[in-house]
């Protein structure tokens, strides 16, 4: 296992390797010019090619290249061409809103999802089985913005329950940290929650029709128990991966619900830093969310051997 | 290991201060009185000398002052500056401060500041190099003295002195200004009437401000960017909301106090709204639409094709697309911003003649044929897309081989800087829109300069027209600068640096229970005066 582990985390450095020549060149070889982005309207060519110069964007690409992967190595992810403020302190500043609004989305889906995915699969060819599925075809339709303005509309502009927009962090509280993560993750998680809703489902009527289950209700046990002990847990290996799957998912999910919700987090900052060609942002961010990605999968196959003791590394 | 770590040590350090220092910024004491404003951009880079960005402009009025400003009629009038005297020959200005002027870190402005912070500018700024060109010295008299010299009586120096929207001239630390002018000043150290909260700027947030207790207003009344900027409240929040409908809504939940450029499509929900008013920003209006020609490359490289164009182009059609709302837009043929003294529609039968039957026959006769025209065509602007389809409507419709170029607006930036060929890169054509008062003055509108190679993108090159507009410059009287901005409408008309599609001003929305004192401004925002109600 240990071995694995470590065979694992080797292997993500060439995975991040190609993520940053990848990323490089595709910023570089897109059109746009943080430059002439800087001069403005009014700006000469000769202007644009000072300020080119002075951000170093005039050098050769393999020259910018290697000057950003020394940079790297030596753990500076660079400074923002805009802000002048340093890569990491930026996405510092992004990363508890979106792990924030991440995990009360992870949490509003889950605890929704699975218990209406084992409802569906327990009462399954039943107008609740059909009532729940209808609801998660929903879930995946109703796109995220949409259901955004619905529940500003309806919670913060009719009710005035909740806030229309922000984020306020945890120092300040809990309950005022919840409060502004209450509707975007209902938004957001609505479309988890139908995909692990079907998932759970799919998983758990295959593990009904198994023999051991027939048995186990041979046996007399309570229902409950069959179901959350024996189905459940057995058919939790592809409801897992899911989880995983949406936790990368929500990586690229957030930008539009952070948008919506004016939440300061990490997908506002990839999107601003793209329309700006603030290159060292994008270049910092993709590097970022490539080695979490990384990790997430890698905690994913782990989990495996905890849950399915046929599983073996 | 100490290295490989500074990267997730700077990542605990942002989160750490992120965390704090939000929290301060959200959680302003008692009594202390806040205002909120939704802004049409976040606060990007601290120096406003070094971009164009109006945003810039708009943080560099906060936390700096001017030596001069323009009232609600564009007169400039002294700010910063106490006394002036112009010598007879109009060669010699002389500039006395006023007494009390001092930085957000206590040290007094002196003349080497201010000289200092001119030269930096006088670098970056083409209405300023414009200036900058008759400058013979800029000599300190005393600590609060100093007198610049010219070579000629050029005619703008106050007007200059008194610009606004970008590229403000705004006096700093002379340890700032003497920062290089294509790197950034890092520090926002001015003697304006707010100090920046620099440890609480969440780029792409957040931007705050608090009252600065050392600044001395002037005693005359405020009006446009002068008289007295008397801050009102303790502390003002900037904040960047990218999406128009929740900017909306907020300021409806009263979550904010202030937005500054609602969407014109929200903009009758909002003046329904109890509680909220929709006002003008100032007298001028605010935007003005232009379809920018490449001089280079054929068949745009001669003036008749380029007045073909002219008929392609009914200003109604591009107004409703973009603003809608008849309130807040106008017709206007003239190359100076309408409803301002220069302004001349002379040629507006030639310009306002819609046809676009005859904008191909005139484009064949100037030797068209029927080669592809690249059009840069924003995608992701919010007056530029529209206006760029419309134009593309018309092109089509008049049969135009068109070749439309469907980029971001950062990738129109780039390529339009491109002097290559349409096929090898260049281009032909691009729409964009800039502010009413960059254009109410010939000789300091970029867009009509006509000098080639050192003209703005496009690269008009007409001796007679660049001719004119340095004479405007130099006259004498306002009848004089008027015959001469005739003559320029005249000969603009003929040579076609770019082709008017109309202008709007763009309202800004408050909650009027709970703020007031707003003076309202063309071209940018500005937040003294405006008080906290109850």
């Amino acid at each position: 296992m240990g071995a694995y582990i470590v065979r694992r985390l080797l292997a993500t450095f060439p995975v991040m390797a190609v993520v940053a020549v990848f990323v490089f060149l595709l910023l570089r070889l897109a059109p746009g010019d943080p430059a002439a982005l800087i001069a403005g309207d009014d700006a000469t060519s000769a202007d644009i090619d000072a300020i080119r110069a002075k951000l170093g964007l005039d050098l050769p690409i393999w020259e910018q290249f290697v000057l950003w992967i020394a940079d790297i190595l030596r753990g500076d992810l660079g400074v923002s061409i805009f802000s002048n403020l340093p890569v990491t302190v930026l996405i510092g500043q992004r990363l508890e809103p979106t792990l924030m609004l991440m995990l009360a989305t992870l949490f509003v889906a889950v605890t929704l999802a699975i218990p209406l995915g084992v409802l569906a699969a327990w009462k399954a060819r039943t107008a609740i089985d059909r009532i729940v599925m209808v609801f998660s075809v929903l879930g995946f339709a109703v796109p995220v913005f949409l259901a955004g303005y619905v529940l500003i509309y309806i919670f913060s502009i009719q009710l005035r329950w909740l806030p229309v927009q922000g984020y306020r962090p945890l120092a300040q509280g809990l309950w005022p940290c919840l409060q502004g993560l209450i509707l975007p993750a209902i938004a957001l998680g609505t479309t988890y929650m139908a995909l692990i809703a079907r998932i759970t489902r799919a998983s758990m009527l295959e593990v009904l029709a198994q023999d051991y289950i027939r048995t186990a209700n041979a046996k007399g046990l309570a229902t409950r128990r069959v179901l959350l002990l024996h189905a459940l847990k057995n058919a939790s290996v592809p409801i897992v991966t899911v989880i995983g799957i949406g936790i990368a998912l929500l990586i690229s999910g957030v930008v539009i619900t952070e948008t919506v919700f004016n939440i300061p987090g990490l997908g506002r900052l990839t999107v601003d830093a793209v329309l700006k060609r603030d290159y060292p942002i994008v270049q910092g961010l993709i590097l970022v969310f490539a080695g979490v990605k990384v990790l997430i999968n890698l905690m994913i196959d782990l989990s495996y051997v905890f849950l399915d003791p046929r599983i073996r590394y | 290991m100490g290295r490989t770590t500074s990267v997730f040590r700077g990542l605990l350090l942002g989160s750490v201060s992120g965390l704090f220092l939000v929290h301060a910024a959200a959680a302003p004491a008692l009594a202390e009185t806040v205002l909120r404003a939704s802004m049409h951009a976040d606060v990007r880079t601290l120096d406003p000398h070094w971009t164009t960005q109006t945003i810039a402009g708009i943080h560099g009025m906060l936390v700096y002052d001017t030596l001069f400003g323009v009232d609600d009629e564009l007169i400039p009038k002294p700010q910063m500056v106490g006394d002036y005297k112009i010598s007879d020959d109009r060669k010699t200005y002389t500039f006395t401060l006023r007494e009390g002027l001092k930085f957000h870190d206590g040290t007094p402005v002196t003349t080497n500041d201010v000289i200092a912070s001119l030269k930096r500018w006088g670098a970056k700024d083409q209405a300023a190099r414009a200036m900058m060109g008759y400058v013979s010295a800029l000599e300190k008299v005393d600590e609060r003295t100093f007198r610049m010299v010219l070579t000629e009586p050029y005619g703008l120096v106050l007007d200059t002195l008194g610009k606004t929207g970008t590229m403000v001239p705004i006096i700093m630390r002379e340890k700032d200004a003497s920062t290089e002018g294509n790197a950034q000043v890092t520090e926002a150290i001015g003697s304006g009437p707010f100090r920046m909260l620099k440890e609480q700027w969440v780029p792409g947030s957040k931007t705050v401000y608090a009252r600065n207790a050392d600044y001395v207003p002037r005693k005359e009344a405020p009006s446009g960017f002068s008289g007295a900027k008397v801050p009102r409240v303790d502390r003002i929040e900037l904040l960047w909301i990218a999406d128009a409908q929740t900017r909306m809504q907020a300021l409806i939940a009263g979550e904010i106090d202030f937005l500054e450029q609602p969407s014109v499509d929200f903009v009758p929900i909002l003046e329904q709204t109890p509680n909220v008013k929709v006002i003008r920003t100032g007298s001028v209006d605010s935007h003005w639409g232009t379809i920018r020609i490449n001089h280079l490359h054929p068949p745009f490289d001669k003036p008749e094709a380029r007045q073909a164009l002219y008929h392609l182009v009914k200003q109604e059609d591009f107004l409703q697309t973009i603003v809608g709302n008849p309130q807040y837009y106008r017709v206007c043929y003239s190359f100076i911003t309408c409803g301002t003294a220069y302004a001349d529609e002379t040629g507006k039968e030639q310009v306002g003649d819609y046809n676009p039957k005859k904008a191909l026959e005139k484009l064949k006769a100037a030797g068209y044929k029927n080669e592809p025209i690249s059009v840069l065509a924003a995608t992701d602007h919010h007056t530029i897309t529209p206006a760029s389809q419309v134009l593309l409507a018309s092109m089509r419709a008049a049969g135009i081989n068109v070749d439309a170029v469907s980029i971001d607006w950062g990738s129109v930036v780039a390529r339009r800087a491109k002097r290559e060929k349409p096929e090898a890169g260049g281009w032909n054509i691009f729409v964009t829109t800039s502010s009413g008062v960059s254009s109410l003055n010939p000789a300091l509108n970029t867009w009509l300069g006509a000098g080639c190679e050192k003209a703005n993108v496009g690269w008009p090159c007409d001796e007679e027209l660049d001719r004119l507009r340095a004479q405007f410059a130099f006259a004498g009287s306002v009848e004089e600068r008027k015959q001469i901005a005739r003559k320029i409408q005249e000969r603009a008309v003929h040579v076609v640096p770019y082709i008017i599609f109309g202008q709007w001003t763009q309202p800004l929305a408050y909650r009027s229970d709970k703020i007031d004192g707003i003076v309202p401004v063309t071209g940018t925002t500005v937040f003294w005066n405006i008080a906290k109600k109850g």
